[in-house]
């Protein structure tokens, strides 16, 4: 294994808990919630799952925990937003203080514990014989834990439930004339919460994936702002699953090159060009407004963003 | 059957009475948090409040919190006040630590008693063009303000970080990633102990009330952010006023930036916000625009800030409580909000009479 294959490894290491965060905010603002929350439910999903995954010394109940810690905040999220009709920026900013505040403070007696060498054995990077030795995409692909095809796999799933489903297609309905779901006989309400729930639940599986996985441990605010990034995400990948894929690893790449290089520094001609790990850090959020503006700019009506993305539904406005 | 309709205006002494049993809902549910990890919750938040008010040392280092929260209020009251959804006060406050910075090392303290009011104005510009710039991709492009806002926050850290890390590094500092700190001419003095950000602060809360409530760009403002069409057809150019909300906002959180870099640290560095930004979208929110309720909102939520900052050292409990307690309270306060436009009816199934339940 050279420098290259490993550096690609650490990349999809990096994108997946992007990936499954930025699917749990897809399907939030495609139903016209927009959950700036999200690295608050990847921090308490974090802590719960490492909580769980030291206790039990199960994988299995470590996520299932993890993804349900995201999902009791998420219905926070849901009963202030769709049921009273909050504020949904406000409201996602606050889940975000919550779920680090809860997070860091119950995660106080977890730092300096380590998960059992047979845990990480199981969640763990595991090679698949033959497929992983492909060169170069071998170990980046096929070396890797099952977490990272359980991402793609939703990834999928999720595009699969939105474009070629009926109630995908009512889903849509929902985050873009509400009204309209509503007077066809769709429940509204039930929509919103089942999909807020789904995300919530798939964010705090992304930030399992840091405290179970990646690091393997519990530090204080674990996910360092990749909550954020995610929000970037699913605008970048303008509202679809499977480009998220592709954004993900583009930006966990960006991640890792900051994290492996802290200076860069070449040649054009004569200038000496030098690059630090803040700039690159920079990349993703700088990245996203260009492609913010573009589909914006070319109106192509499935790159837009929801058309009742942040507003409430209340019936007797209509 | 119980039913949600719409109600009229409530007065605003119910409103307040409203937010404050929220605020008081807030507590009890943290409370309950507490107990549950096994906590004297009550133990903990007599600890946070002498922490907090304690005494003259502590209410002056409660008054440093409040001050760049108050600040930043108001300019995100300027924003909203228009509905430009302004999320980047945290990116627009680095700008002006940025912007004063920069006026140090171009102008030393050659100026004097001058250092000061240059840095401001740098600070304010530079905080003003960040928070510009989402307005005129709104406004040209229709782009959406919240996202770009958002992100522009974190673009704004980065090149802090770049600057303390790389380029303005101070070369005497044996290595150390910190950039040097400002001379003295470029300190705030302090007045009653506490630097003077706090009369610049409370000035501002005047124009401010001055500028939304009595001046014709503020009700331009509140026209426009009621209905953009209303503001069209009666004639006012709503791209001025869009831009000016943007520009005197973002402004008022990049002059917050330079209070804190000259007031607190005696230099700017990335860490000095520490979300305060974020902090004050919540207090001008719960406040609901009002300069005057703000003042109010940011010293109740800098008692929070101190008081958890203080457990930690006389409890030895972390303070991510702050942050617990935060997050209830503003979402105890938001969903509350619900029961001041709606309220819940039973409906008797003849119809006619309604029985208002508040």
């Amino acid at each position: 294994m050279n420098d290259l294959t490993l550096f690609l490894q650490l990349s999809v290491q990096l994108g997946t808990p992007l990936l499954l965060a930025t699917l749990g905010g897809i399907l939030n603002e495609k139903v016209g919630n927009l959950n700036l929350g999200i690295e608050g439910m990847m921090m308490v999903g974090a802590c719960a799952g490492f909580s769980v995954a030291y206790n039990s010394n199960s994988p299995l109940w470590a996520i299932v925990a993890a993804g349900f810690a995201g999902l009791a905040l998420s219905l926070i999220y849901a009963l202030a937003t769709v049921t009273f009709k909050g504020n949904q920026m406000v409201t996602g900013f606050a889940l975000t203080i919550l779920g680090t505040g809860i997070a860091n403070f119950a995660g106080d007696k977890l730092s300096g514990l380590t998960l059992s060498a047979e845990f990480i054995e199981k969640v763990g990077i595991r090679p698949i014989r033959i497929l992983s030795s492909i060169p170069l995409i071998g170990t980046m692909l096929f070396s890797q834990s099952n977490l990272v095809y359980v991402s793609l796999i939703a990834a999928v799933l999720i595009y699969l439930y939105m474009k070629r489903t009926s109630i995908g297609l009512i889903m849509r309905m929902v985050g873009e004339n509400p009204a309209a779901a509503d007077a066809s006989g769709v429940n509204t309400t039930l929509y919103k919460y089942i999909h807020i729930a789904l995300g919530g639940f798939l964010c705090g599986l992304g930030g399992s994936f840091l405290s179970l996985v990646f690091v393997p441990r519990w530090q204080d605010n674990i996910t360092a702002g990749m909550g954020w990034i995610a929000v970037a995400l699913v605008i970048f990948s303008t509202w679809n699953p499977l480009k998220a894929i592709f954004g993900a690893y583009l930006f966990g790449t960006l991640r890792a090159l900051s994290i492996k290089f802290q200076v860069i520094s070449f040649k054009i001609g004569d200038t000496n060009i030098v690059i630090t790990s803040q700039i690159i850090d920079m990349l993703p959020y700088l990245l996203t407004i260009i492609i913010l503006i573009l589909t914006t700019l070319s109106k192509k009506r499935e790159q837009q963003a929801p058309a009742w993305l942040g507003r409430p539904y209340f019936r007797e406005d209509r | 059957m119980i039913k949600v309709v719409k109600r009229t205006q409530m007065s605003a002494g119910k409103r307040a009475l409203l937010q404050l049993l929220s605020i008081v809902l807030a507590l009890v549910l943290t409370g309950l948090l507490l107990l549950l990890l096994k906590y004297n919750s009550i133990a903990v938040y007599r600890e946070m409040f002498y922490g907090a008010l304690g005494s003259l040392y502590r209410v002056q280092q409660t008054i440093n919190k409040m001050i760049p929260l108050l600040i930043m209020g108001l300019g995100l009251s300027v924003c909203f006040r228009s509905q430009f959804m302004n999320i980047g006060s945290e990116g627009q406050f680095y700008m002006g630590a940025i912007g004063a910075t920069f006026a140090i090392r171009l102008i030393g303290d050659r100026l004097g008693a001058l250092t000061l009011p240059t840095m401001m104005l740098f600070s304010f510009i530079l905080g003003g063009l960040w928070c510009l710039l989402p307005a005129l991709l709104k406004r040209y492009y229709g782009v959406s303000e919240t996202l770009v806002t958002l992100l522009l926050n974190y673009i704004a850290i980065r090149i802090v970080s770049y600057l303390q890390y790389s380029a303005w590094k101070d070369p005497e500092a044996y290595g150390f990633p910190k950039i040097a700190n400002y001379p003295t001419a470029a300190l705030l003095p302090k007045v009653f102990g506490v630097h003077i950000g706090w009369i610049i602060a409370l000035i501002l809360v005047a124009v401010i009330y001055f500028l939304l409530f009595k001046s014709k760009l503020g009700y331009e403002m509140a026209v426009m952010g009621d209905n953009l069409l209303t503001a069209r057809y009666a004639g006012m150019n709503t791209s001025k006023i869009l831009l000016a909300s943007a520009l005197i906002g973002g402004g008022l959180c990049g002059l917050s930036g330079m209070i804190q870099a000259s007031g607190i640290e005696r230099t700017m560095n990335d860490q000095m916000s520490s979300g305060m930004g974020f902090t004050a979208i919540i207090v001008a929110y719960m406040s609901r625009l009002n300069p005057l309720a703000l003042v109010v909102g940011s010293f109740l939520f800098a008692v929070l800030l101190q008081g958890g900052e203080y457990i930690q050292s006389s409890l030895q409990i972390s303070s991510d409580i702050a942050q617990i307690l935060q997050g209830m309270i503003l979402i105890c306060v938001l969903s509350s909000e619900f029961f001041t436009e709606y309220k819940l009816s039973l409906r008797h199934k003849t119809g006619d009479g309604e029985l208002a339940h508040e």
